[in-house]
């Protein structure tokens, strides 16, 4: 009867989204007076693995069959779906990644279960109710949603849960097979290309992310948002008409149509605001506007701002990082 | 090749949003309605492999009440070729599925296309279970989609990269940029709009698996602290004695 937690992995590691989902789903098994059970996706190492008992996790199942490097919907789902079998889970917890998000909305219907994605909250369980909270409008909103029926799946958003770190805890990794087929892998993928990342930082897992706006002039000035990136260990990113023409590749656009990030510090540099921009960064704890306009829209969404030229502001701010450190 | 593009109808995205004083629906009043962004990517992909096959059709479905025929109009006045309306209120990811995957459990489709997720609920739910419900491959969220015969080549974002992924007809595909630059209808497109068929069904009864108690706006900001650009460097202080975030 435990609650089970989807663990990707990557390069022998654990992503950092699911060290939080792991912590997440320990928090509800002891909610729910259970135990948290583990199963990973993806490129891992048993002692990596092992090391999930730092989030709570008491046993991690590990299918170690080569073709589940790379994402497959599939073989995935059934993965999923016969580790959640095994364990009787009532309920599942996976990241509100492209991986975790597509496989919940399968393992749903496979599972029948009700299912609540870009979970921001733990769930509320008072009265036999089951309550998440969910951002919505493109998070300009939320809502607390009520999940019905006895197996629930909840997908939580990164940066939303603290990761616990309980130093010394490990558990218990047991090799565990699916009895995939190929008909499995049918939707495998072909090829695998994974773009360059500045500073070697993803994105979409980044917690301090540089941001530039069409307000840096041309791409050949990005070095100042590179060099403050690197400075601070953050992901570099852009605003929309920024990857339009492109400057900028388009898997570094955040808003409404792009990704949406919940980093602690979101460096706006040079981006006036729209309210289509702020939909993908509005949940970030801490928001600094650096733009040379003091009426953009930007500044009444910021925790912190600079009046001020980019070209000018930017090379101190990087000085002033390396002074600190 | 007939593709069935699905659409979902949402406030327009300048939209501000409030809620009613329940806090347990979204206010409507006063708010513009448009086919999700997210959805127009694959509208027009869609019709632009129709026009490059030179033949095949594009069918709309939405589910939605009287109110949306307006957007499904604008998705044929673009080019679809005819449209259904599911005639209910979308209760939730999962009942707009299983009333997806009923229309096109019987309908020949070779592709479901729709978009990644709707900017209201934002729910990145829907692909995966029509998918699931019809037993065929989801390949979510695609950025790029090509057809070779009953053979599909799709570009799918992983985080920090991509896949390319080859599936057989039928599938489920969720887009999302920069697969196409979505088209705006123009005269021709709306006078023939009008006459094109638009066919209302009655919804399945399956019921909803979610219900939101209550919506809420995120706590407001306490206002921006401003640092001269002189002393730019101050900053970084802040953001480590202060904010607590470096």
């Amino acid at each position: 009867m435990s609650v089970l937690v989807v663990v990707e992995c990557d390069g022998g590691e654990v992503k950092k989204s699911s060290l939080e989902v792991a912590s997440y789903g320990s928090q509800v098994a002891q909610m729910l007076g259970t135990t948290a059970t583990a199963v990973a996706v993806g490129e891992a190492t048993e002692a990596n693995l092992a090391k999930l008992g730092e989030q709570g996790i008491s046993k991690v199942l590990y299918d170690a069959e080569p073709r589940l490097k790379d994402f497959v919907n599939g073989a995935y789902t059934k993965l999923i779906a016969a580790a959640a079998q095994k364990e009787e889970s009532k309920v599942i917890v996976l990241a509100n990644s492209n991986i975790g998000a597509s496989v919940g909305s399968r393992l749903s219907m496979r599972l029948q279960a009700s299912l609540a994605t870009n979970v921001v909250e733990l769930p509320k369980t008072d009265g036999g109710s089951f309550v998440v909270k969910r951002g919505a409008f493109s998070g300009k909103a939320f809502a607390d949603v009520k999940l019905d029926g006895e197996r629930k799946i909840i997908a939580v958003k990164k940066n939303s849960i603290e990761a616990l770190h309980e130093a010394g805890k490990t558990a218990q990794v047991e090799s565990f097979s699916a009895q995939l087929s190929d008909a499995d892998f049918a939707d495998a993928p072909k090829q695998v290309i994974m773009q360059d990342q500045a500073g070697g930082i993803l994105l979409p897992e980044a917690d301090k992310v540089v941001s530039g706006g069409r307000g840096m002039k041309g791409p050949e000035n990005w070095h100042l948002i590179e060099e403050l990136a690197k400075a601070l260990g953050a992901a570099t990113a852009c605003s929309k008409p920024v990857s339009d023409v492109d400057w900028r590749p388009h898997h570094e656009h955040v808003g409404q149509t792009g990704i949406t990030v919940s980093p602690n510090l979101y460096i706006a540099c040079g981006i006036s605001g729209a309210i289509q921009h702020l939909a993908g960064v509005n949940s970030s704890k801490v928001i600094v506007v650096i733009n040379k306009d003091p009426e953009a829209p930007f500044f009444k969404a910021a925790d912190y701002g600079i009046v001020g030229d980019v070209f000018d502001v930017l090379p101190k701010l990087t000085q002033a990082v390396k002074e600190l450190n | 090749m007939k593709f069935l593009v699905c659409i979902s109808n949402v406030p327009d995205t300048t939209t501000k949003i409030t809620f009613t004083p329940d806090n347990k629906e979204f206010n409507k009043a006063g708010v513009q309605f448009v086919i999700n962004p997210w959805d127009e990517y694959a509208l027009t992909r869609a019709i632009e492999l129709k026009e490059a096959q030179g033949g095949g059709t594009v069918t709309v479905l939405n589910v939605g009440e009287a109110d949306t025929e307006p957007n499904i109009r604008k998705a044929l006045a673009i080019g679809a070729d005819d449209a259904i309306r599911v005639n209910a209120h979308p209760k939730d990811a999962f009942f707009v599925a299983q009333q997806i995957a009923s229309i096109a459990k019987d309908g020949g489709y070779d592709a479901i296309l729709m978009g990644k997720e709707s900017i209201d609920y934002n729910g990145f739910q829907v692909h995966g279970m029509v998918g699931e419900l019809l037993g065929i491959p989801t390949v979510a969220p695609a950025m790029k989609l090509d057809m070779s015969g009953n053979t599909a080549t799709l570009e799918r974002e992983i985080e920090g990269g991509k896949e390319i992924v080859e599936v057989n007809t039928p599938f489920v595909a969720s887009c999302q940029q920069p697969m196409c630059e979505p088209r705006i209808p123009n005269m021709r497109g709306i006078m023939t709009a009008r006459t094109k068929p638009l066919k209302v069904v009655e919804p399945t009864a399956d019921a909803a698996r979610t219900e939101v108690a209550e919506y809420a706006l995120p706590p407001k900001k306490q206002g921006v602290k401003l640092i001269p650009a002189e002393s730019a460097g101050e900053l970084i202080k802040l953001l480590r004695n202060e904010a607590k975030v470096i």
